[in-house]
């Protein structure tokens, strides 16, 4: 690691035990309640501070929510159009197994 | 449309909810389940389950939600009886710290619009594949609650557990998933 770095991340990892701040480490406990707005104001303010001051945790949300996002819309129209069709042995086959089954009452 | 008319009763209704939601539902038994035959078995068990129970059926949700929930939760049955896979850890997945608790995290590319990245089949197939990849444990929480749609809670439901082992899992999966899509971004092998 080039020692400028290695003196920075030492750095910020002091800044992180200061009253009101996070490590990347905590800060990574937020994460879900963030995306779920489940934070209180009290988290969320510690949490957009640790934001303002840390470069790597801010590219790493950037990429967790594109991921996330990538995943929700993986399987949505038109990327992935569910096909209209249902292969007719499957129709057949649920139709078959339905008349074989005992009638119910009502 | 009117939902009462896809309640299953009888053999005309059945065959119209098969053909009209079947597709769907078969997506999801897919994705849950990522074996052709026991998506087809799922399915099957599913409409028969919808049929058997169509009284249940009370039309407080949509008939189709109602028979996706049936599709997951046979879906979720078939995995429990299913030998689980002995890999159910996500070492080397998970976020890394130095001993200063700062993150080490590569340098990402992100500049191009979502809708832009899904139009990108080696990008989709990644996707669909690293999901896949992920254990069972977290690839389940992740598609019942990112891509099926399902709140926390319901799918602490689902899966008979409790919400806080739920968000852990959450986080998890969305966590490594981002790790295994690292060299689409950081330019290094898939």
């Amino acid at each position: 690691m080039n020692p400028d770095r290695g003196v920075l991340r030492k750095l910020k990892g002091l800044l992180g035990k200061m009253p009101m701040m996070l490590t990347c480490q905590e800060f990574e406990d937020f994460v879900l309640d963030y995306f779920e707005g489940t934070l209180t104001a009290k988290e969320n303010a510690i949490f957009k501070m640790h934001l303002l001051v840390c470069t790597d945790c801010k590219r790493y949300l950037a990429a967790y929510k594109r991921s996330v996002e990538l995943g929700q819309n993986l399987f949505k129209e038109p990327n992935s159009p569910v096909p209209d069709d249902m292969p007719e042995d499957l129709v057949q086959a649920i139709l078959a197994a339905k008349e074989s089954e005992p009638e119910l009452g009502p | 449309m009117d939902d009462t008319e896809n309640n299953p009763r009888d053999s005309t209704a059945l065959e119209q909810a098969i053909r009209e939601h079947g597709p769907a539902m078969l997506a999801v038994a897919r994705r849950l389940l990522r074996n052709e035959e026991d998506a087809r078995e799922c399915v099957q068990d599913a409409y028969l389950r919808a049929f058997t129970k169509s009284d249940q059926f009370d039309g407080r949700s949509t008939f189709r939600t109602w028979l996706h929930r049936i599709v997951v939760n046979s879906a979720l049955g078939l995995l429990r009886k299913r030998k689980r896979s002995a890999v159910q850890t996500l070492d080397g997945l998970l976020p890394e710290f130095d001993a200063n608790g700062c993150r080490i995290e590569p340098m990402w590319q992100i500049d191009e619009p979502l809708e832009k990245v899904l139009e990108n089949r080696l990008v989709r197939d990644t996707v669909h594949q690293s999901i896949d990849k992920l254990p069972d444990i977290y690839r389940i929480v992740l598609l019942l609650r990112d891509i099926e749609g399902y709140s926390t809670e319901e799918v602490a439901q689902l899966l008979d557990t409790n919400v806080a082992v739920v968000k852990t899992r959450l986080h998890r999966a969305r966590a490594a998933l981002k790790r295994l899509l690292e060299p689409l971004w950081t330019g290094g092998e898939i």
